[in-house]
């Protein structure tokens, strides 16, 4: 529905809010100031974490505010923003570009990756430096291009590839490099003929043989990671691995023309393709948007809403999150906005579950979904992950053959909410018993201390005193140690009574003889 | 603009209980029509009866348990049940016993554990269940197929057997009613004829047909067809009715090869009495049926195992109740050792929950 048209270039908004988080990790350090004029491009913000994405200026123009906005985030929380009033000119700021990225090694190439602030564009928005350094002890040999649209009614890698083929092979060529890996696979899903036969043409162009495209069928939720891996390249990644433990990495489309443009000409990344779709969109069409343009003016600039409107969902319509408003920014991870008529489940009867058994068949995880449903609502965090609640990758696919209706990726997300709550709960009531033993150890020190200070004031009195009376202490002495040595024994036998078990002395014959008797039969049954 | 918020996934589900139950109501419809075309008046009177007073139940349960009555008693549920009970009694069986066995299926089969989706047995075999141990001698009382040589009822005849008790002036119990094939080839075979023999027999050949006894032969290849329909709609899972069938087969062909002549024939089990709704329609309930797909197989041919067992050793000709129930029993136990192997896990990875319990 939103291939038909071209990409096309939203136009430059007055106004840009730029949440400062919009990756997976740390937040980054500001370097602009309020009042500030900013040029396209320029950081305003710098990555000092290791897992962490640097912002930049997605056009020129004047820094106007520095606070909490709200953000596209499913908690509705407010985040701290840079929000830049657009003066229009569009002045770029000196960049950078590399003109042979081979002479670079990959530490320098890594690095210009990172400052360019990229992240995965797939959604996850994790930084693609640190995903690009795989450490020395994982050698990386295939390198998997997600070229599968990670849900349906999503296009914008569709659209990117089919206008934009020789910048994303440019792109995937660099990450090759970087990781020193021996092979891509662009894994392109068979529903999308147009996008796949430019990459052949562009691939044709570049000579390329390390570069394959692989046509995989069209079944959601292949796009998922892990998902994609197995269906290329029949090997599983571990439940509690990564794919590089497997010698795998994986990139977004999206991601690889980013590379390219951040090594090639400079440039970080500020602006992305979203796909604007669904039916209570006018237009659907795909936009190249710059960070921080607000959704409701990108879906003004797609003919705006339909007259029955009823829900805006950020991503697709399996995983997204749905919005209560539209004045928000888009940011690096939104890859569709998606605007549906109709709001789910209204009125839709949910059923109690009839063990159908339908979510454990689609389920890409392999898990049973009914059973982690089951013990999820009823709130066993233990048996929800001893289902492996926590390979759930919330795909959406049990709950949307569910006959029952039953919401079940609320009840899986509940779950795991939950469970991270009580284990930072725990850890905090760790970090407070740790804290509470060092205090008791410093006032059992501070108390040895001054006792140790007493005993030694003591002494030296006494040692006054004695040389002072030494003549009549001495005959008195061994009278005392007589008494002390008799009252030591006494608690020595006190102490050796103590620990003999009760009713096993004062027993009869016969009553030994029974219990003889009975060991004799259970060690005869225990040989048995 | 504001909108609403809810929890993905957004899109709207295709199917819904209504759907399934509705579709198996539907694939019931071919066997079911046979029935009544060998069987006669009493399938329909039983069936209409068993509808009306599982609705009433159901009803009745629900406003008592406090739930919502419209959306629950139009599931289908409930109709299903009663249509499976009513195919299951035989058809003069009198009103106050089809009434007994559906009022029990819906409340002990169903509310007493908590409605939909909680019972752990099959209603419709709880009823069935507790209506042959109660009333062994009514729940004999099958007509004969369209035989030659016995009476044939009209509807208001039915109608005053099933309501009156009466059996029409001028004939008897024994004109108008038949014990089945199955029945017969156990009772035959306990007195020490061979299967030649029976199959032979001036009184009882003619009813065993060309495979499963007249009649039920044809009910039986229906209701197949009907299964197959759904099982390739995907609204039961073939794995059931295939360990069921399979393991039947199996046991029944190894006898019979063993001794033909004291054990009944492979093709004879396959297509008499209840087998097919039983394999089709009965045990691939998905309530009480194991979910996992390892599971299923393993409880389907359990079924087809106790099944074999009963007819050829058991006190009944057709074991099928029993061998639901039973298998229903161990549903808990194959879910939790049959669980798939989750995306990057190992096999034999079972829950460890007791475990860590007893650590703490
Ligand atoms: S699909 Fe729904 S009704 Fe069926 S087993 Fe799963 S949770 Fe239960
Ligand atoms: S959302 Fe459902 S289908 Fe998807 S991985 Fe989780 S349990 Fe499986």
């Amino acid at each position: 529905m939103s291939t038909a048209s071209p990409i096309r270039r939203a136009s430059l908004p007055e106004q840009l809010i730029i949440p400062l988080h919009q990756h997976i990790g740390e937040n980054s350090e500001i370097l602009v100031t309020k009042g500030e004029r900013v040029l396209k491009g320029q950081p305003l913000t710098v990555a000092k974490a290791y897992v962490s994405a640097p912002i930049h200026a997605p056009s020129s123009g004047i820094v106007t505010d520095i606070a909490e906005y709200p953000a596209p985030h499913p908690s509705g929380l407010s985040t701290l923003c840079i929000v830049i009033k657009t003066d229009g000119e569009n002045e770029w700021a000196d960049l950078e570009p590399v003109s042979n990225y081979r002479d670079l090694s990959t530490a320098e190439l890594r690095n210009i990756i990172r400052h360019a602030g990229i992240v995965g564009l797939g959604g996850a928005a994790f930084p693609t430096a640190v995903k690009l350094n795989p450490g020395p002890d994982h050698p990386i040999d295939t390198v998997i291009i997600n070229a599968a649209e990670c849900e349906p009614y999503i296009s914008c890698d569709d659209m990117l590839m089919r206008e934009r083929a020789d910048e994303v092979i440019s792109g995937i060529e660099i990450i090759l490099h970087t990781l020193g890996a021996k092979k891509a696979l662009i894994a392109i899903e068979n529903n999308k003929p147009e996008a796949a036969e430019a990459l052949q043409k562009s691939l044709g162009r570049t000579a390329n043989e390390n570069i394959h495209v692989v046509a995989i069928p069209t079944i959601y939720p292949t796009g998922g990671e892990k998902q994609l891996i197995k269906v290329l390249t029949n090997k599983e990644v571990p439940s509690d691995g990564l794919p590089i433990d497997i010698g795998i990495v994986v990139q977004n489309v999206g991601t690889t023309a980013a590379i390219h443009r951040a090594i090639h000409f400079g440039e970080p990344l500020i602006s992305r393709i979203i796909t604007v779709t669904g039916n209570g969109i006018k237009q659907p069409q795909n936009m190249d948007v710059l960070i921080g343009t607000s959704m409701a003016e990108v879906i003004q600039q797609c003919g705006g809403y339909t007259e029955n409107a009823k829900q805006l969902i950020m991503g697709g319509p399996m995983m997204g999150f749905s919005m209560h408003t539209d004045h928000l920014p888009i940011i690096k991870g939104c890859n569709c906005l998606l605007v549906e008529t109709t709001e789910q489940r209204q009125g839709m009867q949910t059923m109690p579950c009839i063990r159908c058994g339908e979510c454990t068949r689609v389920c890409p995880a392999n898990l049973l979904p009914q059973q982690l449903y089951w013990h999820a609502s009823s709130r066993n965090f233990d048996q929800v992950q001893d289902y492996h609640l926590f390979d759930c990758i919330e795909c959406g696919c049990c709950a949307h053959v569910c006959p029952s209706h039953i919401p079940l990726v609320q009840y899986y997300r509940f779950a795991k909410t939950e469970i991270w709550n009580q284990e930072r709960d725990r850890k905090k009531s760790d970090h407070a018993r740790v804290r509470h033993d060092f205090r008791q150890a410093r006032l059992d020190r501070e108390k040895r201390e001054r006792d140790e200070r007493l005993r030694k004031k003591k002494e030296m009195l006494e040692k006054k005193k004695q040389e002072e009376s030494q003549a009549s202490t001495a005959e008195i002495d061994p009278k005392k140690a007589a008494i002390n040595a008799a009252l030591e024994r006494v608690k020595m036998k006190k102490a050796s009574t103590t620990v003999t078990p009760k009713n096993t002395n004062n027993l009869t014959e016969e009553q030994q003889k029974k219990i003889d008797e009975v060991d004799k039969q259970r060690q005869a049954s225990k040989t048995k | 603009m504001q909108f609403k918020t809810t929890s993905s996934p957004h899109y709207t589900p295709e199917n819904s209980v209504n759907t399934i139950m509705r579709r198996v109501l539907l694939a019931m419809i071919p066997g079911t029509l046979a029935t009544i075309f060998f069987f006669g008046w009493g399938v329909i009177i039983n069936m209409l009866l068993a509808c009306v007073v599982a609705l009433g139940t159901e009803a009745l349960m629900l406003g008592m348990r406090n739930r919502a009555i419209k959306p629950y008693l139009l599931d289908g549920s409930a109709i299903l049940t009663a249509c499976l009970l009513a195919l299951a009694l035989p058809q003069l069986a009198p009103w106050w016993l089809t009434c007994i066995a559906t009022v029990s299926a819906i409340i002990f089969g169903k509310h007493l554990y908590g409605g939909l989706g909680f019972n752990p047995f099959n209603p419709a075999m709880v009823g069935y269940v507790i209506a042959i141990i109660s009333f062994p001698k009514e729940m004999t009382q099958w007509v004969p197929p369209l035989l030659e040589g016995y009476t044939h009822l009209n509807f208001l005849q039915t109608f005053q057997v099933i309501f009156g008790g009466q059996v029409p002036a001028g004939l008897s119990w024994d004109a108008i009613t038949m014990a089945t094939p199955l029945d017969t080839l156990k009772t035959q075979l306990g007195l020490e004829l061979s299967i030649n023999d029976i199959h032979q027999h001036e009184v009882y050949g003619p009813m065993f047909g060309a495979v499963g006894g007249i009649g039920w032969e044809w009910i039986n290849g229906l209701f197949l067809a009907g299964g197959l329909w759904l099982a390739m709609k995907r609204v039961i899972d073939w794995r059931i009715p295939a360990g069921l069938l399979g393991t039947l087969f199996f046991l029944s062909n190894s006898f019979a090869l063993y001794d033909y002549s004291s054990f009944t024939p492979p093709t004879f089990h396959m297509f008499s009495g209840g087998i097919m709704l039983a394999a089709f329609f009965i045990a691939t309930d998905p309530v009480t049926a194991a979910t996992t797909p390892r599971g299923r197989w393993i409880f389907g041919a359990g079924i087809g195992f106790f099944i074999f067992v009963i007819r050829t050793w058991g006190g009944y000709p057709d074991g099928i109740a029993f061998a639901v129930l039973l298998m229903n029993m161990t549903t808990p136990l194959l879910d939790y050792y049959t669980m798939p192997r989750a995306f990057g896990h190992h096999w034999r990875e079972f829950p460890q929950h007791t475990k860590k319990h007893d650590d703490e």
